[in-house]
């Protein structure tokens, strides 16, 4: 069995453990470490009758995610104090905003890097206040830094010195080169106040940075834990029953309706994400007949696509997050090049992509 | 992977996929009378793999991956295959291995007392302790030591000890078969794998309590310097792979290793000089 998939089956039903030998833990573990949902593993095993071997490696890895924890926070109040000066609002993202949150996406979640939203005007005094704090650059490439500060959606990545922590500083959520434009401004006016001083996204907002970064940029490595986020973040949030149309109209607004509602159905078919709610919302018609359906805007058939089929590009999609065999090792060699071919290609015009890869082929 | 083989080394488990049989058949001879992992279930995965597409037929070059990986790592050539796999082993263990504190260490143990000896690689930390496991004591590990952060005892990681260079010419009278092969001009210079006596991996089970820690430098004249319970816990931090990574309970159990255990620096000349100097400091000065 494709040990991609035991992990989202354990993930999914965890009582679907109790029928695993020891070659299939062995796999589920390798697996899980691979994705770096080991320690979310651990979590969502909690009570399930476990080999004690496997048990003890569950708890070792919740442990680490625990100590993980505390030192993403600990970073981030670094960084709140370093540019807490300036008066601008900081916004955590990812992992380090589901701690501080709080929230079940946090639970054993990997957190590796510090992520920060800011407003765009204040981008250089904030660089200025991280460098005196004690971050520097991680490469110092005139080429680097041009390419990151005139097309990308973030500096260049600074690193501290003494604490050997990285900061990724973001004035949006996707490259400004992409096709999909969220409003950055929005993003920051609709954020949530953290105790302390931080903030995170809105919870639509979440949601929709999570897809945009798992659809819209990069070659989704990683993706079966993005996704992950995406299922929890959606059934803790989805309890509140005007959560899904302000999840829709966030998404329209920001132009990520497609990379949303790609997100929701592959959360649905990986993780059983229930969206009968999102449904309501309009964002995937309930009907399998979709020629039926009277559709507002320029939804696709694909996307429109009712409960239980989904289409060949979502098929692709799927390959690709189940890509990892029982050694841990990547697969599909061809399906991943592919989509690493895609995240250049979504990330730029053509004519860009070219002489980005012109440049770094000379060097 | 094509080839499998599994092993427990003290309380870890470890299996090693290859894409050649060679360094598992190494492995299977040196690692012969060790026990399998736990429920089969190993703790570690390590995979030796070509190191590109061509790399397993044309000059076979061997990657060394696995749950935790170096990016920067060289490959081995495949005659090094055994030294890829216990390098691998290492290599998890350093980087993801959070059920104890680890510390750089060779130990053995007398008596129910552990002797902790550290010290960066070339001060002879594996040669005193492997030549200390052929005269009555209990080699425990030669690589790291693994010290319980609830109890304070020094657990046992006895895997085969790396000898290199000269210190291969120590061991005459050591029966043929627990030899691995000559491993030459690897990165480290010339390799041999010693597998520890029998009662070393029958008794691998058996934690103690510390009673000395060393940190010998071989090549110099005998000196003895006692040394402050702070520059033992510097030294001891930079000697640990997951101090930091364990947060409070590493430094709780460093803590209280270093309150209730004797240390001492040590200066010697040669192997007999050592073991003299380290045989008196243990009936002087271990508790």
């Amino acid at each position: 069995m494709n040990a991609a998939r035991l992990l989202v089956d354990a993930l999914r039903t965890p009582e679907s453990v109790a029928g695993l030998d020891a070659v299939e833990w062995t796999e589920l573990l390798a697996a899980a470490r691979a994705e770096h949902l080991i320690a979310s593993l651990a979590h969502r095993l909690d009570g399930q009758p476990i080999p004690p071997a496997a048990s003890a490696i569950l708890a070792d890895a919740r442990r680490s995610a625990e100590q993980g924890r505390v030192q993403a926070l600990w970073e981030a109040e670094m960084a709140r104090r370093a540019l807490e000066p300036l008066g601008i609002p900081v916004i955590l993202l990812k992992g380090t905003a589901f701690a501080a949150a709080g929230l079940d996406a946090g639970q054993g979640r990997f957190i590796g890097d510090l992520d920060i939203l800011v407003p765009r005007e204040a981008l250089d005094q904030a660089e200025k206040a991280l460098l005196g704090g004690g971050w520097e650059w991680v490469k110092d490439d005139p080429y680097d830094s041009h390419y990151y500060r005139t097309w990308m959606h973030e500096l260049p990545p600074l690193i501290h010195r003494e604490r050997d922590r990285m900061i990724d500083v973001h004035h949006t959520i996707l490259p400004p080169t992409a096709r999909p434009k969220p409003d950055a401004v929005r993003l920051i006016a609709d954020s949530t106040a953290l105790p302390g001083g931080l903030r995170t996204l809105c919870p639509p907002d979440m949601i929709l940075h999570a897809a945009a970064h798992l659809f819209a940029d990069g070659d989704l490595a990683g993706g079966l834990r993005n996704l992950w986020d995406i299922d929890r973040l959606c059934r803790e949030f989805g309890e509140d029953s005007d959560f899904w149309s302000r999840l829709a109209e966030h998404a329209r607004h920001h132009d990520l309706e497609k990379t949303l509602a790609r997100a929701l159905r592959l959360s649905r078919r990986v993780y059983g994400t229930p969206i009968d709610a999102i449904r309501h919302a309009g964002l995937v018609p309930a009907s399998t007949k979709p020629k039926a359906l009277k559709l507002e805007g320029k939804w696709s058939p694909e996307q429109v696509r009712g409960d239980d089929r989904i289409g060949l590009s979502d098929r692709l999609y799927i390959r690709r997050l189940l890509a990892r065999d029982g050694w841990g090792r990547p697969t599909r060699k061809l399906t991943r090049f592919a989509f690493y071919v895609r995240s250049h290609w979504i990330r730029m015009p053509p004519s860009l992509l070219a002489r980005h890869l012109w440049i770094k082929a000379r060097r | 992977m094509r080839y499998g083989f599994a092993v427990r080394i003290g309380p870890v488990g470890f299996r090693v996929g290859s894409a050649w049989p060679q360094p598992l058949h190494a492995l299977t001879l040196l690692y012969r009378g060790y026990p399998s992992p736990c429920e089969a279930i190993p703790d570690f995965t390590v995979r030796l793999e070509p190191d590109g597409l061509l790399r397993r037929w044309i000059r076979p070059s061997i990657a060394i991956r696995g749950d935790y990986t170096l990016p920067e790592a060289a490959p081995l050539a495949l005659r090094h295959g055994l030294l890829a796999a216990e390098m691998g082993m290492n290599l998890q263990m350093a980087l993801g291995h959070r059920r104890f504190l680890l510390l750089h260490a060779a130990t053995v143990e007398r008596e129910g007392r552990v002797l902790i000896l550290t010290g960066e690689s070339g001060a002879g930390k594996s040669t005193l302790a492997a030549l200390l496991g052929e005269r009555g004591w209990r080699l425990m590990g030669d690589e790291f030591a693994l010290i319980d952060c609830a109890t304070g005892l020094v657990h046992a990681f006895p895997r085969a000890i790396s000898l290199k260079n000269a210190a291969v010419s120590l061991f005459p009278a050591v029966e043929p078969d627990r030899w691995g092969p000559v491993l030459e001009a690897t990165p480290k210079g010339t390799i041999r794998h010693l597998r520890p006596r029998h009662d070393a991996i029958a008794r691998m089970d058996e934690p103690a309590r510390a009673a000395l820690i060393l940190f010998p430098r071989f090549g110099f004249g005998e000196t003895v310097r006692e040394i402050g319970g702070a520059e033992v816990f510097v030294r001891l931090t930079q000697a640990s792979t997951n101090y930091v990574a364990l947060g409070e309970a590493g430094f709780t159990a460093l803590t209280g290793l270093i309150v209730e255990t004797p240390a001492r620096a040590i200066d010697y000349p040669d192997g007999p000089a050592g073991i003299a100097l380290v045989e008196r400091l243990w009936n002087e000065v271990a508790r």
